[in-house]
């Protein structure tokens, strides 16, 4: 049985569909993420998970049971919020026994658990202190505490790691996943950075517009991404559609080519292009390419990216990780853009919808199955 | 490409702005003197005079003032069975005001912050300040015709056959009355209307302040709305109360008015400093009663503190 299941659940704020006929199942112990960029609907459907918004219509169930109507302090489910949202005039310890201190249980059971569940996110000794004396990394361990003190069967986060500098956002993740799968505890987790819900999540669900335009592992949706939306926003791709499709491939199906899978040679110059140390050139015969003008390059350190507009007026990018060369081709110069017909997805429309992904899964209750590459 | 740089105004105005702002110490020097000075000598300083005052006594015979440093004015104030029911009955008063003021603000304050529109909360906001933009005499005047033996409340009880319960009110032994308007009840009705504003709107500026997303995390947490309010609301107002409640409490016991023209005939410590310090000459015992509300203001504020109501500060 599902631990959270939506049947066609919508949610209008008057004309605008924030939550579109999302279907969508979870399993018990899954760590499952929504995706997407700010107003796609992720926030609002983790909010009608916690109970603070009702469904226009559908029915959200836990466990099987429908919670549609229940309100937030009916539902076993805890949440970690974006704000952390932490009492300012309880001490850290009560913060964290304020689960315990509503459901009256007794005053040093809630100070013993409180003290474990601190101890357990390694704030062992903080107990005292107020919240506005934390960083911002303690305060969301607090809040994490918090919320996992009352053994909820499903833990909701939204955007916990927002606010914290990179290198504790980096740590988090690592804890965050360690965590989940000691508790074994269902976690949906709400976030806008692509690579945290790759790096974590058992399957990921991209949002777009009130609607789940995929529904997939982190790899099937990196490599097999289904629409334009995902392919640009989850992998970064460069996508060719109609026209371009038809003068690139023959066809004018929608496919795409992440930056990566392409290579950039310099036109016009004195080298014989094959020179030019690219790991690997594709096989001719099997290539797609297009020509164009480099427009701007980024070094990053591990890897370099240029934005190439092609001569037809779209723009493609694509990066390498071996730029060091310092004849690498800079913005003004004439490039052909080549890659791979393998490495051309091709974009099928709307994604695989929850039952079909249910369908066609063997074992419903094994999150790492990966239907994308079946 | 080259691009010309906007010129900066020149002139004795941006020499001026430069040089204060270069000397920031002595621009917030220039700001706060002169009202500094009014406040200390003027508005303080006359106060502190009056309180003066209470150290000296009055000749009995000769009515003049002695001035020689004495407690006796003092322990008058405090000893005398008369002067003690005076700041009893308007400590009393105080107290029901001041409560039931939080009681009906708490109410209107929760809406006006959290639920009302924008256009509702600016219309809820310009209908609480209004009262306070009326002549305070006009006001006064008008709840004691309305709030008369043949006014419009006792027309309109009359008219729906709730009189007998009127007057069942009024024979309560204490604060009845031969009317509502010369009965206690009436006084606190008056105070209540009159100080209701003092209450709400520092109790909706703290209510606003508190973010939705800690009411959000309490019920999250499994607490039911009333356990919220009083776990997490009403803590997190208490010092928008606190502040409410120090308008509501010193207004009561400082006003003379209201109960003059309004009420029973028991006299209220402010009507006492008018009386004393005008008709009666006994300055020192109007500037001893002046001291009472200031002392029980100290003590109402040092046990709010005591009771945590500034923790959320």
């Amino acid at each position: 049985m599902p631990a959270i299941e939506f049947r066609d659940v919508s949610r209008f704020y008057g004309d605008v569909r924030a939550v579109d006929r999302v279907s969508l199942s979870i399993a018990p112990g899954e760590f499952f993420a929504m995706l997407g960029p700010s107003g796609s609907g992720k926030t609002t459907c983790l909010r009608l998970v916690a109970g603070f918004e009702t469904p226009d219509n559908g029915t959200v169930l836990l466990d099987g049971k429908d919670v549609t109507a229940q309100p937030p302090y009916e539902r076993d489910v805890n949440t970690v919020f974006q704000d952390y949202a932490l009492f300012p005039h309880m001490s850290v310890l009560e913060n964290v026994a304020y689960g315990l201190r509503v459901r009256g249980r007794p005053r040093a059971e809630q100070r013993s658990r409180a003290q474990e569940m601190l101890e357990l996110v390694k704030l062992g000794s903080m107990g005292d202190r107020r919240p506005a004396q934390l960083s911002g990394g303690q305060r969301q361990r607090v809040s994490l505490a918090r919320a996992l003190i009352n053994q909820p069967r499903v833990l909701l986060l939204d955007e916990p790691l927002g606010a914290l500098d990179l290198k504790l956002r980096e740590e988090m993740q690592i804890e965050l996943r360690n965590l989940q799968r000691r508790l074994g505890i269902t976690f949906v987790f709400v976030t806008h950075d692509q690579g945290e819900a790759l790096s974590m999540a058992d399957r990921v669900a991209v949002f777009n517009q009130g609607r789940i335009e995929q529904l997939d592992t982190p790899r099937a949706l990196y490599t097999r991404p289904a629409t334009p939306f995902v392919a640009r926003f989850v992998g970064g791709a460069n996508v060719a559609e109609g026209e371009l499709a038809q003068r690139l491939s023959g066809s004018p199906a929608a496919f795409a080519v992440r930056a990566e899978n392409v290579r950039v040679v310099e036109r016009g110059a004195s080298q014989n292009w094959r020179a030019i140390p690219f790991r690997s050139l594709p096989n001719l015969q099997e290539a797609m390419s297009c020509s164009g003008t480099v427009v701007d390059f980024q070094y990053h350190g591990a890897t370099s990216r240029w934005q190439v507009k092609l001569d037809s007026g779209e723009m493609f990018s694509a990066s390498s990780i071996e730029a060091e060369n310092a004849s690498s081709p800079s913005p003004g110069a004439a490039v052909t853009l080549l890659w791979s017909r393998t490495d051309a997805v091709p974009l099928v429309g709307w994604a695989v919808t929850e039952r079909e992904w249910r369908a066609n899964s063997a074992k419903p209750n094994d999150s790492r199955s990966e239907p994308g590459e079946a | 490409m080259t691009t010309a740089t906007v010129p900066l105004p020149a002139g004795p105005l941006r020499s001026a702005s430069t040089f204060f702002y270069r000397r920031p110490a002595f621009y917030l020097a220039l700001l706060l003197v002169p009202p500094l000075l009014w406040f200390g000598t003027v508005y303080l300083g006359s106060l502190l005079a009056l309180l003066a005052n209470s150290f000296y006594a009055i000749d009995e015979f000769t009515a003049k003032i002695v001035y020689v440093p004495t407690l006796a004015t003092l322990t008058q104030v405090v000893t005398q069975p008369a002067h003690r029911d005076i700041i009893f009955r308007t400590l009393l008063m105080a107290v029901t005001v001041t409560m039931a003021c939080a009681v009906i603000a708490l109410p209107i304050a929760t809406y006006m912050a959290r639920y009302a529109s924008v256009r509702m909360k600016a219309l809820f906001y310009v209908g609480v300040m209004l009262p306070m933009w009326m002549s305070y005499l006009v006001k006064v005047y008008a709840w004691r015709l309305i709030l008369a033996k043949q006014g419009i409340l006792s027309w309109l009880l009359d008219s729906v056959g709730l009189n007998g319960a009127l007057d069942t009110l009024l024979q309560t032994p204490g604060i009845g009355g031969p009317s509502l308007s010369s009965s206690y009840i009436g006084m606190f009705i008056v105070f209540v209307y009159m100080w209701l504003p003092y209450m709400i709107l520092p109790l909706a500026a703290a209510l606003e302040r508190v973010p939705e997303s800690l009411l959000q995390a309490s019920a999250d947490l499994g607490a039911r709305p009333g356990q919220t309010f009083r776990n997490v609301i009403l803590p997190l107002a208490l010092p928008g109360l606190a502040a409410g409640s120090v308008f509501t409490f010193s207004l009561t016991l400082g006003d003379y008015i209201i109960p003059s023209v309004v009420g029973a005939p028991g006299y209220f410590i402010g009507m006492m400093v008018y009386q004393q310090q005008g008709t009666a000459g006994n300055i020192p015992l109007a500037a001893a009663f002046s001291v009472v509300p200031i002392v029980l203001i100290v003590m109402y504020l040092s046990l709010a503190k005591r009771a945590g109501a500034f923790d959320a500060l």
